[in-house]
Order: C-alpha cells, then sequence, then structure tokens
C-alpha cells in the first residue's frame, strides 16, 4: 500500500489496487468517533448500453437506481439496510446519472459493518416477487420527482443541451421503463458492472489502512474481471439542441437553470479543467462577483442562486440557477457579464481573492467526511487524486479562466430552461 | 474537548468548545427573543438586512470581497426558532491558520467583521437603508411564499400551522407574510435597537484558538454593543394536551401526483419532566430511520408509501409523523400508522427493534461531536434549555433507555391534528365520509 502525505491540509492518503481489481483509498483520522465508509460503481443512469460477454446489452432507463434499491435484499430474507441499522450503523445509497454509491456512517461496530457493506453489495438476489414489489415503491419515488420542480427544471435543461447522450434522462427512469426490468436484468447488470475491477472503496475515520485492504481481500470476489465497455453514443458536438423551454408548475416564482456543455478533458488535464471550471464560474457568478451583487440588488437574483460545473458520465456540464422574476433577463445580464469579461479580461487582484475563497472553501469541504470520500471516489474513476486539487489550484493562470468563460459560456452555447408558476 | 462558559458582557454568553480536530473553526453569535407573530418577521428579516452592508463595507460586493480576503471565511444570516424562542443572528466559520499561507491568524479579523455587521450597519439619518430593507423584505417573502415548492416541507409547516393555530409557534421561524409585507425601516430600526439592548446574546466558538483570544477578539469586536436591561422572561409554552377530544381533520387541495398525510401529536404529560434520551430514542423507535416501526411496516412490509417517518421537537413538545402516499391508500396509511403507535403503547417492540433504536440514537449523538455546525446546534439549544450534558452523556443515557420508558412516551401521546395534502384533479377520486 502507498502512503502521501498532504501536509497543506494536513492529511495523509492510503491507495492500493488488490489483485481482484479494486481501487482503494484510505484516509486515516485520528480522534475521530465517526468512521465513513463508501463502496462505489462506476455504473449510473446513463450506462445503458454495454458490451457483456461479445454481446451488446441496451438496458432500460433505470436500471442502475433499481439495482441500488434491490441489492439490500440478502439471500437469507434480511435486508442489509435493516442489519447495519440494528448494528448502530447510518446506511444509504444514491445513484446518479454516473455513479452508484452504497456507503454507511457508523461509531462502533465499524469492522463489522464494513464487511457487510462488502457483502451485500456484491451478493446479488433477485426474485421475480421482490422485483415487482420494488416496481411499486420506485413508480412512487418517479412520481414524487415528477413534482418536484427542481428535478423538472433540471432534466428539461439537459435535453436543451444533449442530443441523444444518455444523461438526458432521469436516473430513476420512467414508470413505464422500469416495469420493463426483470430479475434477469439486474443479475446482467450486477454482473458487468460490480466488479471489484470496476469498484472503488473509500474510507475515512481512525482506522489502520493495511487492516481495511484485508478485510477487502476476504470479502471479495478474488479474480479480476474485465470492466465492461459502455457507449453513450456519438460525441455530443459543443452546441445545445435547443436553448429554450419553459414548463408551468406548482412554485411560488418563476426557477430557472442556465447551462452549457463542457467538452471534458482527457487524463491528466481532468482535474486542472474541474478546478478552471469552478474558479471561472466563482469569479464570474459567486457571491464576491460583479454580476452576482448587481443582480442581487436589482432583484433579478436570490440568495439560493447557485452554480456548478458537473462532471458525469463522460459529459461536463455548467449550471447556473435559482429563483428570479424574469430569468431571460438574467440570461441577457449574463452574457452582458461574459461579453464585458471577454473585452476587458477577469481583473487580477479579484483573481487572487478568489483563489483564496477556494482554499477556504476546500478546507472547508474537507470538514465532510461524506464531501471527501465520494469526491476520492469520483476521482478514483475519472483519473485523478482529488486531494491534488489544493496544490494544482495555485497554478491556475487568469487565462485559463478566461479561455474556460470565452469557450465554454460562448453566446451560442446557453441555453436555459424555466419552471414558472402555474 | 471542554467547553467553558463565560459571560463576556452583561446578558452576552460565551460557549467555548477548543478543539484540534478541524480545518476550520466556527462561530456564531444568536440573539434571542421571544417568538410572537407581531415581531417575528421583523427579527428575521435583521441580520439579512444587516448582512446587506455596513458602514466600512458599504455593498455585498465589498463584504464579499473582504471575505475572500480572509480566505473563504463565511459569514451567513441565520434565523431559528428554538421551541418558542427565536434565534437570530449569525454563523461565521474560517480555516484555521495551521493551514493558511505564513500560519496567518484571521480570528480577530473575522471577529472584528462579524461585529461590524452586528452593530455598524449601512445606515443614513441613522435609520436603516430603505433600500435594503425593502429588497431584503421581497426576498423574504419569496422564501415564505416558496414554502410551497417543497410539498414535504411544506405538509409539516401546515399541518404545525393548523395545529398550534392558538399559539405562536405557528407563525413559524421566519413570521407571517402579511408582518413581512408591512415592515418599514423606520420601524425596522427601532426593533433591531430594542433587541441589541435587551436580548440575550449566545456565542458558540469552536477550534484551536485558545479561550483568552476569542474572548479578546470578541469583546474588541462587541465593544460598542449597548446594553439595557436584559429580557430574561423568554421561554417555550408547552401545550400538554390535544385542542380537541378527537383528531381535528385539516384538507387541502393542490395539483399533485402524491398524496402528503401528516399527524401531528402532542408528546403529553411526559414535557412535564421530558427525558431527551427517552424521547429520541422513542423517536427512532416509532418513525427515525430504516428499522422504525413506520418504514419497516407502512412502507417496507404493506408498501403503503414511499415514506414514513416522524421527527420530535422536544422544545415545543410535539411529535409529527409524515408520509407520502396515493391518494387513494389515506384511510389505509393512516390506520397503519395509529396501529403501529397501539403496538408501542402496549410495548410490543422487540429486542432488536429496541436496540438499534438506542444505537442509533447513541451514534448520531457520538457523530455529532465530529461536526462543528452539529454541536453548535446542540450547545445552542443546550444554552437555552439551562441544562448540561454533553452528547457523548446523553449518548450513554440513550443506551440505557428502557422498553418501560417508550411505552410511557407512547402512552403519553395525544394526536392533535391530522393534515392531508391531495390532489386537485380527478385521481385519487376516494370519497372520505370523515372530512370536515
Amino acid at each position: 500500500m502507498q502512503s502521501k502525505p498532504y501536509t497543506r491540509i494536513g492529511e495523509t492518503l492510503f491507495s492500493d489496487v488488490l489483485p481482484n481489481g479494486l481501487r482503494l483509498r484510505v484516509v486515516p483520522k485520528k480522534g475521530f468517533n465517526c468512521y465513513y465508509a463508501v463502496f462505489a460503481t462506476d455504473y449510473g443512469g446513463a450506462h445503458r448500453r454495454f458490451r457483456l460477454d461479445g454481446q451488446t446489452v441496451d438496458s432500460p432507463a433505470g436500471v442502475a437506481h433499481f439495482l441500488e434499491h434491490k441489492m439490500f435484499d440478502l439471500p437469507s430474507g434480511d435486508n442489509a439496510l435493516n442489519l447495519l441499522s440494528a448494528n448502530g450503523a447510518d446506511p444509504n445509497a444514491f445513484t446518479s446519472s454516473g455513479v452508484t454509491c452504497y456507503y454507511f456512517q457508523c461509531t462502533d461496530k465499524f469492522e463489522e459493518n464494513l464487511r457487510m457493506l462488502l457483502h451485500f453489495v456484491s451478493t446479488p438476489y433477485f426474485t421475480p416477487e421482490t422485483v415487482q414489489k420494488e416496481q411499486g415503491i420506485i413508480g412512487q419515488e418517479i412520481r414524487m420527482g415528477e413534482d418536484d420542480p427542481g428535478s423538472a427544471l433540471y432534466y428539461n435543461l439537459l435535453r436543451l443541451l444533449y442530443r441523444q447522450h444518455p444523461i438526458r434522462d432521469r436516473v430513476a427512469g420512467t414508470v413505464e421503463s422500469i416495469a420493463q426490468i426483470t430479475d434477469q436484468t439486474l443479475y446482467a447488470c450486477h454482473k458487468a458492472f460490480y466488479a471489484p475491477s470496476n469498484m472503488c472503496l473509500v474510507v475515512e475515520g481512525d482506522v489502520d489502512p493495511e487492516r481495511i485492504a484485508q478485510i477487502a481481500r476476504e470479502e471479495l470476489p478474488r479474480e479480476k474481471a474485465e470492466p465492461p465497455l459502455v457507449d453513450f453514443g456519438e460525441p455530443e458536438g459543443p452546441l445545445p439542441v435547443e436553448t429554450l423551454r419553459r414548463e408551468a408548475m406548482a412554485v411560488s416564482a418563476p426557477q430557472f437553470y442556465i447551462g452549457a456543455k463542457i467538452i471534458p478533458a482527457q487524463g491528466e488535464g481532468v482535474l486542472r479543467q474541474h478546478l478552471t471550471a469552478q474558479l471561472a464560474l466563482r469569479l464570474l457568478a459567486g457571491r464576491s462577483s460583479r454580476f452576482y451583487a448587481r443582480l442581487y440588488d436589482k432583484g433579478l437574483l436570490n440568495r439560493d442562486f447557485e452554480y456548478e460545473a458537473d462532471f458525469s458520465a463522460g459529459t461536463g456540464t455548467v449550471l447556473l440557477g435559482g429563483e428570479s422574476g424574469e430569468p431571460l433577463q438574467v440570461l441577457e445580464e449574463l452574457k452582458a457579464e461574459l461579453a464585458r469579461i471577454a473585452s476587458e479580461g477577469l481583473d487580477p487582484r479579484r483573481f487572487e481573492l478568489a483563489k483564496r475563497a477556494s482554499l477556504g472553501a476546500r478546507l472547508r469541504g474537507l470538514e465532510d467526511f461524506d464531501n471527501v470520500c465520494v469526491s476520492l471516489a469520483l476521482g478514483v474513476f475519472d483519473g485523478y487524486c482529488a486531494f491534488d486539487g489544493t496544490e494544482l489550484l495555485e497554478s491556475i493562470r487568469k487565462e485559463e479562466c478566461e479561455a474556460f468563460l470565452g469557450e465554454v459560456l460562448a453566446p451560442e452555447r446557453l441555453a436555459i430552461s424555466i419552471v414558472d408558476p402555474l | 474537548m471542554e467547553l467553558t462558559r463565560t459571560e463576556l458582557m452583561p446578558g452576552v454568553w460565551l460557549s467555548c468548545l477548543r478543539s484540534d480536530k478541524f480545518k476550520t473553526a466556527c462561530m456564531s453569535l444568536s440573539l434571542l427573543t421571544q417568538l410572537r407573530r407581531e415581531t417575528a418577521a421583523m427579527n428575521a428579516l435583521i441580520p439579512y438586512v444587516l448582512r446587506r452592508g455596513t458602514t466600512r463595507y458599504g455593498d455585498m460586493e465589498a463584504i464579499s470581497a473582504r471575505l475572500d480576503e480572509l480566505y473563504g471565511t463565511a459569514i451567513e444570516p441565520v434565523v431559528r426558532r428554538i421551541g418558542e424562542i427565536q434565534c437570530l443572528g449569525f454563523y461565521l466559520s474560517l480555516p484555521e491558520a495551521a493551514f493558511l499561507p505564513g500560519k496567518q491568524d484571521i480570528l480577530r479579523d473575522a471577529s472584528a467583521l462579524l461585529g461590524e455587521m452586528l452593530l455598524s450597519p449601512a445606515t443614513r439619518g441613522g435609520l436603516l437603508l430603505p433600500r435594503y430593507v425593502d429588497s431584503e423584505k421581497e426576498k423574504m417573502l419569496d422564501v415564505i411564499r416558496s414554502r410551497v415548492n417543497d410539498k414535504r416541507s411544506y405538509s409539516l409547516f401546515r399541518c404545525l400551522e393548523e395545529m398550534c393555530c392558538y399559539e405562536d409557534f405557528s407563525v413559524g421561524r421566519l413570521g407571517g407574510e402579511a408582518e413581512c409585507q408591512a415592515i418599514h425601516y423606520q420601524k425596522l430600526t427601532r426593533q433591531y435597537r430594542k433587541l441589541l439592548l435587551e436580548s440575550p446574546i449566545e456565542i458558540f466558538y469552536c477550534g484551536r484558538s485558545p479561550e483568552q483570544q476569542v474572548i479578546s477578539a470578541l469583546r474588541d469586536a462587541l465593544i460598542t454593543l449597548p446594553r439595557g436591561e436584559i429580557d430574561s422572561d423568554i421561554g417555550t409554552e408547552i401545550r400538554m394536551n390535544a385542542l380537541e377530544e378527537q383528531p381535528r381533520l385539516v384538507e387541502e387541495a393542490m395539483d399533485v401526483t402524491q398524496g402528503k398525510l401528516v399527524i401531528g401529536f402532542r408528546l403529553g404529560e411526559c414535557m412535564e419532566e421530558p427525558d431527551l434520551a427517552a424521547l429520541y430514542v422513542f423517536n427512532a423507535a416509532f418513525g427515525g430511520g430504516t428499522t422504525s416501526k413506520l418504514f419497516m411496516n407502512v412502507r417496507e412490509k404493506l408498501s403503503l408509501c414511499y415514506y414514513a417517518s416522524s421527527l420530535v421537537d422536544v422544545h415545543k413538545g410535539l411529535l409529527l409523523v409524515s408520509s407520502g402516499i396515493e391518494f387513494s391508500n389515506f384511510e389505509a396509511a393512516k390506520g397503519e400508522i395509529f396501529a403501529q403507535l397501539e403496538a408501542m403503547r402496549r410495548g410490543e417492540i422487540s429486542q432488536e427493534e429496541l436496540e438499534a433504536a438506542r444505537s442509533g440514537v447513541a451514534s448520531d449523538l457520538r457523530s455529532l461531536v465530529d461536526s462543528q455546525g452539529e454541536l453548535e446546534g446542540y450547545y445552542l439549544a443546550q444554552a437555552l434549555d439551562g441544562e448540561g450534558c454533553s452528547p457523548l452523556e446523553l449518548a450513554e443515557l440513550a443506551e440505557n433507555v428502557s422498553r418501560e420508558e417508550l411505552m410511557a412516551v407512547a402512552n403519553s401521546l395525544d394526536c392533535d391534528l391530522i393534515y392531508f395534502l391531495k390532489g386537485s384533479g380527478e385521481t385519487g377520486g376516494e370519497e372520505d365520509t370523515d372530512a370536515e
């Protein structure tokens, strides 16, 4: 096992790859009561078409999420969620477009809980009856998502931006798509994506890293499977399919998301692209930006205004959104601000301050075990180490941020999704 | 980690928790005042107006630039309701010197900015700027109106509003829409000055700085705080029983595809001498998590809902059960929730259920110690209750809660109101015979 000290942030990261291909990351934390473990697979809602045993499989929308729900069933008739809870742990799972994560937090009996986590996620057990029952429960969840304006807003934007990439579809699928799922679908997808070579385990807490590796070796399959080949379809171009979509729902005021596609970097450049995107967006639209302060003052933006660069399932998307009486005016103001930055450049003093603020934000992010473990896991799948960010941030130049804003947020690349009150 | 309490100035208390565990330090400052319908909206607005500009940093852009300079120190307005005490102020989080270039200590600068925000707002002629007041008022109104957007929390809010309709508690932490609408900058300035003079103030710090440094930084930051007669007569009125003999039923129709059922209970006589450990463990066993009776039965066994959970308010003495259901499952879900409560009243709690609930609560309390934000909330509530028990001590008590104690809580519960958010269209279509 390798250990690497990150003195700037006061952490040491232990890394290993087990013979079965599992990638392992451990962050020891002396003096903390909490343990946190996330067992993640590089498999999410967008991984719909893949090759397995020489055959191409097209799976319906919603399988990854459905699988996440069903993984907790054990052949003994027990439910892993209950076993972990009964052991005092706080277990849960989530599925995004790009990944599925199973995790727990606990203060007691950590090793037992860790064994349970590794065991249940690598033990598929489905029957036609349990699948049918779950179709009812997930059907409810899907309907709840359909009532949720935030979710409508988000998926409407993705449909404006993406022509065919499966990230366009709801992670949970639709009532119709999940009706096609059978126990056999779940077994096939588990086999393809839940082999240790397609997964990673990240642990944070007062633990001995060697011990974690040993437990993982004991609990997981020994053989190393070939990771599946996933097909997200034709690469997407930089331009959106359409630029405006409005929908009326039961909300008190219009909500909006402005977005644009980022063409994701490969290899070495990935983390740098993430950091550049975050820093550039902070300068454009962060709390201390001229844009935010002006629009807030004019009553065009609220405190709920947020921005992010989201990288998932081979896509990159900029999102800026919140509540506004006049979303289209916000879009015009944003375009004007981008034009101003393009002609005047970013203010060098502001640029240095934004870096300082990013450093503080990163330190704050390290307080949160959940955030640390999940970002390390995402990094494993995307080929970078999240802890390298603090040092790399120093080296980002103003010109890189200017180039990012100029290219990615060029006027013709922007789309806006709006949910209006009924 | 040891907590020390110091009175910095009359009615200004500092709770200081030294810890080397974290990479950031946190500090919160709360003015405490009685939650009342007439003043709640004004009080809630004050920290937001103060956050807009100070005499030195006249607008948000200037404040934000200063915060960036202090390595992304964050100062955010916070308005809470703990029982019927409204707590308003700021939550500050700053990077620890150990992780900053040159190990610069920014505690003094950050405290000074906090003090300036509280005591030296941007004014004209001694009055808060109408421009800032009106702008924040509009935003607050948006927030109040946006309650309806999230149907789960909206249904909880509505249940409390109806259930506590004769109590100031019903106004919510932000106050009412009409009261907010009526805010005027002159009156708001008067209320602000009155709060500064009269409100008890609770400050919480958790971080690496020695207590003396924190005290010194805060004394300097608050040197101009005017102190008058401190209002020590604030507290929560706890109603033990339901308003009417039979639970009231309130139904509301909206364009939604999923119904929300919320059942409100008074905790009853067990609030005479509330045993926090027993209340938390009861809540965990009944509806707190995935091993609870509600989750296991209403959701897992009978698939009557997508979620069914309970939450307990130990300050006001309430318990709410909330679930998301098909409209047509209203009677069945309601019946099953009461059936589970009856089971708890009869003591039908298996050893596994009891242990899962105890260890769940104990584990939550032990992990709370690893989070500054949660420590802050815990100790603020404790300062208000005037009781001294650390999270770790409470965790131990939780591990020893007995089945009989849970039965006692179950038998003390009194159902006050049932709230149902249903669809406005043709969907659902069940006829309720006992509708109002």
